[in-house]
């Protein structure tokens, strides 16, 4: 094996290095069921490295030209294989001719527009990549490539609405809940509180859960995937008419992303708070209200 | 969750147990390589073994009591992490990431502890975080801990005046908003333990809700504790919100519990201030509160209040205690005991805060009366108890049955009991007016006393007698003889006014009680005449009809001794009619003494037919009218006459020769020369020696041996007597002779040896030998007897 692997070895090494890539704060994205850190941009930031081509000892690479991409993809795992580039660009590297010797290229993608975020779900994948192509005849071409992740931060929210509701089950359960926001920011608390105005039935306990929709593709084609990401408790025991119980409930602990709306027509992630009631018959009630998710510029 | 038996308990708790600490193990190896998230998580997992719905109160307790341990020792661990750099904020923020919420709260207590310590934030805020966080908990037994918990570790980190906590402006209303907000929070999960469950199991959710109370109860403690509740803060807000969730919670149990931990934790001054407020919430109580025990309790606190300082009793006139506390007493409609209860707890209070006010416990007793009136007697045990706690209460107080005679509605109170109670009642009071030695010295006053004892004095209708322990009675009795000599007034108007007032109570008291009563009536008053006598009938110069003479009172005495007569005691009444016959002599009543004389004559004929009665009585006889001395010669011999002839008619010889010898006296008074009749003695003297003789024969005849000497030698005695007081008549013949009779008799066969007749007839010849050697007048006169 070693012979016929030693036989298809690349020709050469590629390289790619971000010229800040040493202080760039990286982040933990799943890739195979393993983390890898990744270097962190957000839109309109200028990706400005370096690619190095180090042919193998000895070895020439012919080649018709040397580029490199910056592509959005976006991947729906239902369509194996497919991948939708958001954004391409391309930035050609060397002209058509040999390489003998290590060769060191700059880059510089300036300002680039990603607007949408990395993104890692059930059925689909939202991902930017540095890609170098040494392009050849006859053999296939010779490529590598780099991801990089992208989050994009927004200002707070200049309306912010609570969530205020009134729900009940007639002559049962009758409550109102409020949550004193609408939309949260990663590492929000939902603050709120639960007032109870008729109880007849035996609760045994209220939980709040956090759950992720995700949602691809489109028409009859549509897979929606629910995920429960929390499961907070908030009340032990049977309420009766007239307490109000307190909801405190961190957002930080769990993994969550900012809610996407309809990325470029591929996916789209919601998230919901959804308020369990249990009796002790193990019976569940529940009322789901969405939420809206926002990665919070800081200092702004 | 239902529960099959204590054993399956065991079992949970032992699981329980098991689970906490194979955690708590866990945690102390994180705890100890400093890995908080490790000391997060198993600490989290430890406190989910207390979200068990299987154990009762008592058991969840004692695994609560394990947890807790292990988290002071993650408070300390929580204390350290923060001095090495963790934020306290960020500290607080992650324990509020565990998912279940009992744990999450518990950890969240924790660190608050140390929140408050570490003076990062506001000891208030953290504090009202924390007790608006706990309202998760709504299961009652899992909630009361968990707030249990709270108040624990809070309860040395509130921001009192004083306290390191304490923050810029009116934090102690801070801390009292906490604690009071804590307590309505227990209070509510308390009370709604009772509407869960299965009704039939209801008697065990009340004994283990009953177990729960102190940990409801403990909130109160804490308020009382905080420094910064003064007067105005317990008035104007502590009071008011704790009363406002008693009343609401509508809970007996809690209602009654916690009115009692009111009173009991705070300062009696407070009590005293904001009576209104905490009387006010007593009609809004529940119907079936106990409120009897709450209020005397509350009663009793004041009283022991009252009683420890002088100072602070105008306080409670200030604040018009009395009045407050017997209208409050007033609403209620308990049972008897209850009722009686109360007043019993507000005559104390009343007695301890206004001594000085009579008509107040006058007020007291009058109002239980009402309240008991058309009740009948009362039978409960419990009630009976209680009034007589009730009625000793101003005997002891004021030490003085004075007061209590001041009590118009003491003895009304009285009536309720019933006999027997009565009667140690009774005993109490004149036990009471022994042990003070209390004077009782009007009329009026002697009038109520009686009334008030008059179970003693009197069968009642409905008395089964024979249930009656003889020396009980006695007792009873004898302690009212004893009562009858205390009533004493020096003024001799108002002393008849008590004889009389004396005489009309003992009469009713019917034949078994007379002869232990009459007599003490009888002295008393004739220690009456006596004074009487001693001032002179100077004093009363207009003779007027009304005022006190010993005529009168010897009337009434002598209608006194009637009555006596007729219950079958004879021989009192003969003795006491002798004692007025010398007492009408000393106060030279002649047809008084004669008439007493004449009734102890008659009685003596007519009613003491027992030989032996007769002679005591005789003998009494005699002895009184030998020192009779203002009867005129007529009268005079008719009652010596008479007594002698009663004399003469004994059963048996010798009494008949002692009585008759005895008479001899009667007729030989040493100051009184105009009774001397030496001839008469003679006469009696030899009759007497007859008898003797006879009774001689008849020992002879009957038993073949002649009797003793010994009345030769009595009769001896008698001659040597008269014949020393110079009798004429008496001669030194007759002496000689009867000595040789003796000695005759003595000497002769048949005589039966008597060695106390001969040692007597021996000391006799010794003092005729002694006289003789005298020397003078009376050795003269002995001189020519031979011996």
């Amino acid at each position: 094996m070693n012979l016929i692997v030693g036989a298809f070895k690349p020709p050469c090494k590629i390289s790619i290095s971000l010229a800040d890539g040493r202080t760039r704060k990286q982040v933990r994205v799943k890739e195979n069921d393993q983390t890898v850190l990744v270097p962190l941009f957000q839109s309109q930031e200028t990706i400005i490295g370096e690619v190095i081509i180090e042919p193998a000892r000895g070895k020439k690479v012919e080649h018709n030209g040397v580029k490199i991409e910056l592509l959005g993809q976006i991947e729906l795992y239902f369509e194996r294989g497919n991948f939708y580039d958001f954004t391409s660009l391309v930035r050609e590297l060397d002209v058509p001719g040999n390489l003998y010797e290590r060769k060191t290229y700059p880059f510089e993608f300036s300002a680039v527009e990603m607007p949408h975020e990395s993104y890692n779900g059930i059925n689909v994948r939202l991902r930017y990549v540095l890609k170098v192509t040494i392009s050849r005849n006859y053999v296939n071409n010779i490529v590598e490539h780099v991801d990089f992740a992208v989050r994009n931060y927004v200002p707070a929210p200049l309306i912010n609405n609570s969530i205020k509701m009134e729900v009940g089950i007639e002559d049962c359960l009758h409550i109102e809940f409020e949550y004193s926001k609408s939309k949260y920011h990663l590492k929000d608390v939902v603050i709120g509180k639960i007032y109870f105005v008729l109880v007849r039935i035996k609760l045994k306990n209220m939980e709040l859960e956090i759950r992720r929709r995700e949602s691809t593709g489109s028409g009859t084609n549509m897979y929606v995937e629910t995920e429960t990401l929390a499961k907070f408790e908030l009340m032990d025991g049977v309420p009766i008419r007239g307490e109000s119980i307190p909801i405190r409930l961190f957002l930080n602990p769990y993994e969550l992303t900012p809610t996407y709306h309809n990325i470029n027509n591929k996916f789209s992630v919601k998230y919901f708070l959804n308020l369990v009631f249990v009796d002790e018959e193990d019976r569940r009630y529940f009322k789901q209200q969405e939420i809206t998710v926002y990665r919070l510029l800081e200092n702004s | 969750m239902m529960l099959d038996g204590t054993e399956d308990e065991e079992k949970f708790l032992a699981a329980g147990i098991a689970g906490l600490q194979q955690n708590s193990f866990y945690m102390h190896r994180a705890l100890d390589s400093n890995n908080l998230r490790d000391a997060l998580k198993y600490s989290a997992q430890m406190l989910s073994e207390l979200r068990t719905s299987k154990l009762s109160p008592h058991k969840y307790y004692e695994l609560y009591m394990r947890a807790f341990d292990q988290l002071r020792k993650l408070e300390m661990f929580f204390e350290e992490e923060t001095r090495r750099g963790c934020s306290i904020i960020d500290l607080y923020e992650l324990v509020q990431h565990a998912g279940n919420i009992l744990p999450r709260l518990y950890l969240l207590c924790t660190v608050g502890s140390v929140y408050i310590k570490s003076k990062e934030a506001p000891a208030k805020d953290v504090l009202k975080d924390l007790v608006e966080m706990c309202r998760g908990i709504q299961n009652p037994v899992r909630g009361l801990f968990l707030r249990s918990y709270l108040s624990q570790v809070s309860k040395d980190k509130l921001p009192d005046i004083g306290s390191e906590y304490e923050g810029d402006a009116d934090t102690v209303s801070d801390a009292v908003e906490f604690v009071l907000q804590n307590f309505t929070e227990m209070n509510k999960l308390w009370v709604r333990m009772q509407h869960q469950g299965p009704s039939r199991e209801k008697e065990k959710r009340e004994k283990e809700r009953s177990e729960l109370r102190d940990l409801v109860g403990k909130n109160l403690h804490v308020l009382s504790q905080i420094e910064g509740v003064d007067l105005d803060m317990y008035k104007d807000v502590v009071l008011p919100r704790v009363l406002e969730q008693v009343v609401n919670c509508k809970d007996e149990l809690a209602q009654f519990y916690l009115m009692d931990c009111i009173i009991q934790v705070f300062p009696d001054e407070y009590h005293l201030q904001t009576l209104d407020v905490l009387l006010g919430a007593y009609p809004q109580l529940q119907p079936s509160v106990d409120i009897k025990t709450v209020l005397s309790q509350l009663m009793e606190r004041l009283s022991n209040y009252a009683a420890s300082s002088a100072e602070v009793l105008p306080e409670f006139l200030q604040v018009e205690a009395f009045s407050k506390l017997s209208n409050a007493i007033g609403k209620p409609d308990m049972a008897t005991a209850g009722v009686v209860t109360l007043y019993s707890s507000l005559l104390t209070f009343t007695l301890h805060v206004h001594p000085d006010r009579l008509d107040y416990a006058d007020q007291v007793l009058g109002a239980c009366v009402k309240n008991l009136s058309g009740k009948g007697k009362i039978e409960d045990k419990k009630a009976t108890k209680q009034i007589v706690a009730l009625l000793s209460a101003p005997l002891e107080k004021y030490n003085d049955i004075m007061t209590a005679l001041k009590l118009s509605n003491y003895p009304h109170v009285m009536e309720f009991l019933d006999i027997p109670t009565n009667k140690v009642m009774a005993t109490v009071i004149i036990q009471s007016i022994m042990k003070n030695a209390t004077r009782i010295s009007t009329s009026d006053k002697v009038e109520a006393l009686f009334e008030l004892i008059k179970g003693l004095i009197k069968d009642s209708d409905a008395t089964p007698n024979d249930e009656l322990d003889e020396d009980d009675f006695k007792e009873e009795q004898n302690s009212v003889a004893r009562l009858i000599q205390m009533l004493y007034n020096e003024d001799p108007e108002e002393m008849f006014k008590i004889i009389e007032t004396v005489r009309k109570h003992i009469l009713t008291g019917g034949p078994k009680r007379l002869p232990f009563t009459v007599p003490p009536l009888m002295f008393s008053s004739l220690k009456l005449v006596r004074q009487l006598q001693g001032q002179g009938q100077e004093e009363n110069p207009f003779g007027d009809d009304s005022a006190t003479s010993p005529k009168k009172i010897f009337q009434l005495l002598n209608q006194t001794i009637e009555t006596l007569s007729g219950v079958l005691a004879p021989e009192l009444a003969l003795q006491l009619c002798l004692q007025c016959a010398e007492a009408a002599n000393d106060c030279e009543l002649e047809p008084v003494a004669y008439e007493f004389f004449t009734q102890a004559y008659i009685l003596y004929e007519e009613e003491i037919s027992d030989s032996r009665a007769q002679v005591t009585a005789i003998h009494l006889i005699i002895g009184t009218l030998q020192r009779m001395h203002v009867f005129g010669v007529e009268n005079r011999d008719t009652l010596t006459h008479k007594a002698t002839g009663y004399s003469a008619k004994l059963l048996k010889k010798p009494d008949q020769c002692r009585a008759v010898y005895a008479c001899s006296h009667l007729f030989w008074v040493d100051d009184h020369d105009n009774m001397k009749d030496g001839e008469r003695v003679l006469l009696c003297l030899k009759r007497a020696l007859r008898i003797a003789n006879a009774a001689q024969q008849m020992a002879n005849a009957a038993r073949g041996s002649t009797g003793s000497v010994m009345l030769f030698i009595e009769i001896l005695n008698k001659y040597l007597y008269f014949f020393e007081k110079g009798n004429p008549q008496v001669t030194v013949a007759a002496i000689q002779g009867l000595i040789e009779l003796i000695m005759n008799e003595m000497q002769s066969d048949t005589a039966t040896p008597d060695p106390s007749a001969d040692a007597f007839l021996a000391t006799t010849m010794r003092y005729i030998q002694f006289q003789k050697q005298k020397g003078g007048t009376v050795g003269e006169k002995y001189e020519p007897i031979k011996v």
